[in-house]
């Protein structure tokens, strides 16, 4: 099999945070299943921070376990602060990516920066 | 590994224990190349040409149409690239399928560059070339046809009769893939009409690092690797003695258990086919439902993806296989299973698990037992699926 790390492999067996928010203040979609990877993202917001967060993902292995290192590491941010983790933060705390599995950690941050884009600009409305 | 559940016998299989008996004593005993003239050397020459007697004998060909090669991929290049050019003033157009082993569709690209043009066929939904298309697609310049026999994916076993009457009757030279299905189906190249055939030792219970091309008599192929004399001076190199003699016990075993084994494995195939279809919604088998190889089953399960399905299997010990882009190193989805026409998002969920002769019933119900709940857990976590 791909060689993943124990921390991948921990989190793609039990992943923290899976499901829907039905009432969620954000939304952010990535991907799309035709290139073998899609994540949903949804949030639910109180006084600017992440007061829950929750995903659905279609995908291999690295794309569930960074989808769910970005829920973890999301989880009670502020919004700032949930805007600034970035794709390497997420490799790096997953203990390492396969290179041909890196593009799995970009989408992970851009679907939960997305569900933020959407509460903000829902906000603004 | 002990303990293993091994439903990946298209990738390879284990060595029949026979077979591997039979191979130890040529490492430290009888190691002597067969070009030598010493008796060393003799012993291992009659070995190699006990070997071809049984190799030719599965297929149905004459011994000295037989030319070992080192694996299945090597007797697909030598084929293209020896009768390309032998055919040179033939013509300078190949038709083959768009769901070939890239060992052709390769060959086939390089080809290209030295003025080669070539068709590819479509398949229809199961996988099947219509021997209407191949009629079609014929052109005056067509000098070389490849078709495979059965494929290594979704087990669909061609009308390689009917397409080789037709390579027949327009006196273009026929080649057949035959790796996935030598050993495993009966074959008899006299009556298939191929003029080339290639196959492997690693898909019957063999050794890798042998295989085969034959080459029907009278047919001119160019020499693939130059040197000695060796395969009568068209694949040129020591012979691996061991690895070929494996082969030939392969071969002979093969030929004795063929109707057994391919009997017992379309009994297990069934049972899994069925089980997956009752034990799980949303799922789809590929290939030709009667017309497939009797140890192949490969299914998509819709809304979820390969990789991850083969990763829970790994957890319970069980070897599987995918087409979906993820396991793939270049990150593309199958083209056997977009050439058949199935959606994107539907190739990705696929899975090949192909039974071999060691599988017992309890391995089929164990995977059947475990494969409902990965199935569920992933579509729990995909967005494409809504629970009704």
């Amino acid at each position: 099999m791909v060689t993943y790390s124990k921390k991948v492999m921990d989190h793609f067996m039990s992943p923290k945070n899976v499901g829907e928010i039905e009432d969620a203040d954000g939304v952010g979609e990535v991907g799309n299943p035709t290139c073998g990877d899609m994540m949903t993202f949804y949030i639910k917001v109180k006084d600017d921070r992440l007061d829950d967060v929750k995903f659905k993902t279609f995908g291999c292995g690295a794309a569930i376990a960074v989808s769910s290192m970005v829920s973890e590491l999301a989880m009670g941010k502020s919004l700032d602060e949930a805007l600034k983790i970035s794709n390497k933060d997420v490799a790096h705390e997953l203990g390492g990516l396969p290179k041909q599995k890196m593009h799995c950690s970009n989408l992970g941050a851009d679907a939960l920066h997305k569900a933020i884009q959407d509460y903000k600009k829902k906000k603004m409305e | 590994m002990a303990g293993i559940i091994f439903l990946d016998n298209a990738s390879t299989t284990k060595v029949d224990d026979r077979v591997f008996e039979a191979m130890t004593p040529y490492f430290t005993q009888q190691y002597g190349n067969p070009a030598s003239l010493h008796d060393l050397g003799q012993s291992a020459e009659d070995a190699v040409e006990g070997s071809r007697r049984h190799v030719a004998s599965l297929i149905g060909a004459k011994p000295e149409e037989i030319y070992f090669t080192s694996c299945g991929t090597e007797s697909n290049n030598f084929s293209l690239f020896g009768l390309a050019k032998s055919l040179k003033g033939r013509g300078r157009h190949i038709i083959s399928s768009s769901i070939e082993h890239i060992s052709i569709l390769n060959p086939l690209k390089d080809l290209k560059k030295e003025g080669w043009d070539h068709t590819l066929l479509p398949v229809d939904e199961y996988g099947s070339v219509s021997p209407e298309d191949l009629k079609k697609a014929i052109r005056e310049d067509t000098a070389l046809i490849s078709i495979m026999h059965a494929n290594n994916e979704v087990g669909t076993i061609q009308n390689l009769e009917d397409l080789g009457k037709i390579a027949r009757d327009n006196d273009i030279t026929f080649h057949s893939d035959g790796v996935a299905s030598a050993g495993i189906i009966p074959v008899d190249v006299k009556k298939l009409g191929v003029d080339s055939y290639s196959f492997t030792s690693q898909q019957m219970y063999g050794p890798k690092g042998a295989a085969a091309l034959y080459v029907r008599k009278g047919l001119r192929i160019k020499p693939y690797l130059i040197g000695g004399t060796q395969e009568r001076g068209r694949r040129a190199g020591t012979e691996n003695v061991p690895a070929i003699v494996g082969f030939g016990q392969a071969a002979r075993i093969a030929k004795q258990e063929l109707g057994k084994n391919a009997a017992y494995l379309e009994g297990l195939r069934n049972a899994m086919i069925e089980g997956i279809m009752a034990g799980i919604d949303n799922v789809k088998l590929n290939g030709h439902p009667q017309k497939r190889l009797p140890g192949n089953v490969h299914v998509s399960f819709e809304y979820i993806e390969g990789e991850s399905i083969l990763l829970l299997l790994n957890m319970e010990g069980i070897a599987a296989a995918s087409g979906s882009s993820c396991v793939s190193q270049a990150l593309k989805n199958s083209q056997v299973l977009i050439s058949m026409g199935l959606s994107p998002t539907t190739a990705q969920g696929s899975v090949l698990f192909s039974l071999g002769k060691f599988n017992k019933r309890q391995e089929i119900d164990k995977t059947l037992e475990v494969l409902p709940p990965i199935i569920e857990k992933l579509r729990k976590m995909s967005p494409l699926y809504k629970e009704s």
